[in-house]
C-alpha cells in the first residue's frame, strides 16, 4: 500500500483518491484443492440451502403449526407440557434427588454445572490433542450428557398421548347462535338443559358445535340417543325435528 | 449503467475492501462436501443461521397480524391461521423454525465439541457460540407463551415458577418475566413479547456478528 509522500485522498477524507486493483489472495499457499468461497463455493451452498428449504416447506405445508384453545387461567385440569426441547429439563425434576426438598439441585445445581460446564469447556478440556481419543474425559462426558438428555427427553415423551391431547384441546370455533331460528325454538324445549343454551355442551353432554354429522344423523339422535344420551329425549313433531336437525346442520356449518 | 453507479459510490465511500473481505477466502478443501461427502457435518453452522434468517423474515410477517394482548392475542393467531392467505404457512414456517433452529444448533455444538474445536485460538468463540444457544432457547420460551393457547399459557406458568424457586433473586426473576408476583396475564405477554421480539433479538444479533467476525478472523479450524 502506498503511503506517506505524494498520498492523493478523495476530499478531505482518509478515501486514497488512486484506484488500485482489488486482487485477491494468492491461493497457491493454502494446501488441498481449496476453492474461492465468492462465488464458487457460495453458489452450491445456496444449492443446498435451496433443497433444504423445499425440505422445510414441505414439512410446514404437510403439518400445520398447532394451536390450542384459547388460554383459559381457570381451567384447573389442564396438565402443562413445555415445548420438546425444554421436555428433559422439565423430566429432571421428576426425579427424588431434584424435587421436593432437593429442588435446588434440580433446577440450579445439575443444570447449572451442564451448560456452565459446555460454557467453559476450552478451559476444562485444555490438552493439545483434538482428536476425541486424545480427550477421553471430555468426549466421554459429553456423550453422557447427550445421552441423559435423549433418555429424559424420551422418558417424558413417551408417557404423553400426542393426538388425544390435540384432540381435546381443539379451539372451539366461536359461532353466532340464530336464536330467533325456529330450530332453536325447539332446542330450546328439548335440548338445552343438556346441551347448553348456545350448544356449547355441560357436564351431562358434549358440545354440539364442530360435530361432523349429517342432519338424518342428528334427527336420528335426537329420538333414539347415543352413548349416554338416553332415547326418548327429543318430544315434538316431526316438522319441529327436521327444523332442529337443519338449525344444528347450520350451526356447525358456520363453524367449519 | 449500474456500473457507474457503483463507482461514483465507491469513490466517495470505498466500498469495495468491505465486501471483498468477506467474498475473498478460500475454503480449505477439508470442509467442502464436494471433496469430502462427511464434510457435510460443517454445513450445520450455516443451516442455523439459515434458519435464522427464515425466522427473523416469518417473524416480521407475522407481527404484521399479531396482536400482543390477552383479548386478541389468541384471536389475531387463530384469524392468520384460518383467514389469512398462506398465513398457516408462514407461521408454520415460525413454528417448525423453532424447532429446527434448535436441532440444528445442537447439531453445530456437537460438530464443534467432537472436532475439539474450541481449543486454543477459538475459545472466546465456543463461548459467544454457547450464549448463542441460550438465546436461542430463550426466544424458544418466550415464543411459546404468544399464540396465548392453553399450552402456552400453563407452559408459562410452570417456567415461572419453577424461576421462582431460585434462591435470593428468584421472586425478582419473577416479577421481571411477568410482571407480578402472582399474576400470569397482561402483564407477561406484553413483556414475553418484548423479551421475544426486541431484547433477544439484539442479543442475537450482536453475537452473531461477534461470531461470525471471530470466524472470518480466525479462520475454520484444520483437519484432525
Amino acid at each position: 500500500m502506498h503511503k506517506g509522500k505524494g498520498m492523493k485522498f478523495v476530499g478531505d477524507s482518509r478515501i486514497s483518491a488512486e484506484k488500485k486493483a482489488n486482487m485477491p489472495k494468492d491461493y497457491s499457499e493454502y494446501p488441498g484443492r481449496t476453492e474461492a468461497f465468492w462465488p464458487n463455493f457460495l453458489l452450491k451452498e445456496w444449492l443446498v440451502g435451496a433443497v433444504f428449504l423445499i425440505g422445510f416447506l414441505c414439512v410446514t405445508i404437510a403439518h400445520p403449526s398447532p394451536l390450542e384453545g384459547m388460554a383459559d387461567p381457570t381451567n384447573a385440569s389442564y396438565i402443562p407440557l413445555p415445548d420438546w426441547y425444554f421436555l428433559f429439563l422439565y423430566e429432571l425434576l421428576k426425579y427424588k434427588f431434584a424435587s421436593g426438598p432437593y429442588i435446588l439441585f434440580g433446577i440450579l445445581v445439575i443444570p447449572g454445572l451442564a451448560f456452565g460446564a459446555l460454557f467453559l469447556a476450552p478451559f476444562l478440556d485444555k490438552g493439545p490433542g483434538r482428536r476425541p481419543h486424545q480427550r477421553p474425559v471430555a468426549v466421554g462426558m459429553m456423550l453422557l450428557a447427550v445421552a441423559s438428555v435423549m433418555w429424559l427427553t424420551y422418558e417424558s415423551a413417551e408417557h404423553v398421548d400426542w393426538e388425544a391431547r390435540a384432540e381435546a384441546n381443539k379451539p372451539v370455533a366461536s359461532v353466532e347462535v340464530d336464536k330467533e331460528d325456529p330450530g332453536y325454538k325447539v332446542f330450546e324445549s328439548n335440548c338445552m338443559s343438556c346441551h347448553g343454551d348456545s350448544l356449547q355442551g355441560g357436564a351431562a353432554a358434549p358440545s354440539l358445535i364442530g360435530i361432523d354429522r349429517s342432519a338424518e344423523e342428528i334427527m336420528k339422535i335426537a329420538q333414539e340417543g347415543t352413548g349416554s344420551m338416553p332415547p326418548g329425549v327429543f318430544k315434538g313433531t316431526d316438522e319441529e325435528l327436521k327444523q332442529l336437525a337443519e338449525f344444528i346442520v347450520s350451526v356447525n356449518e358456520q363453524a367449519k | 449503467m449500474l456500473q457507474k453507479l457503483y463507482d461514483w459510490i465507491d469513490d466517495r465511500i470505498d466500498i469495495t475492501p468491505l465486501w471483498r473481505d468477506i467474498a475473498d477466502h478460500e475454503v480449505p478443501e477439508h470442509v467442502n462436501p464436494a471433496h469430502h461427502f462427511s464434510a457435510f457435518v460443517y454445513c450445520f453452522g450455516g443451516l442455523t443461521f439459515f434458519v435464522t434468517v427464515i425466522q427473523i423474515l416469518s417473524g416480521m410477517f407475522l407481527t404484521m397480524y399479531y396482536v400482543p394482548d390477552i383479548e386478541n392475542a389468541w384471536k389475531s393467531v387463530y384469524y392468520l391461521q384460518t383467514e389469512v392467505a398462506h398465513g398457516q404457512i408462514v407461521r408454520g414456517m415460525h413454528h417448525w423454525g423453532a424447532s429446527v433452529v434448535i436441532v440444528m444448533i445442537f447439531l453445530h455444538t456437537l460438530r464443534v465439541f467432537f472436532q475439539g474445536a474450541y481449543k486454543k485460538p477459538r475459545e472466546l468463540n465456543w463461548m459467544v457460540g454457547v450464549l448463542l444457544f441460550f438465546v436461542m432457547l430463550g426466544l424458544g420460551f418466550t415464543g411459546y407463551l404468544l399464540p396465548w393457547d392453553n399450552k402456552a399459557y400453563f407452559a408459562t406458568q410452570v417456567g415461572l415458577e419453577i424461576a421462582e424457586q431460585v434462591p435470593f433473586i428468584g421472586e425478582q426473576i419473577k416479577i421481571l418475566l411477568a410482571g407480578d408476583a402472582h399474576i400470569v396475564g397482561a402483564q407477561t405477554l406484553t413483556r414475553f413479547f418484548a423479551i421475544h421480539v426486541f431484547f433477544l433479538p439484539a442479543a442475537l444479533f450482536g453475537l452473531m456478528a461477534v461470531h461470525f467476525l471471530l470466524i472470518r478472523k480466525q479462520g475454520i479450524s484444520g483437519p484432525l
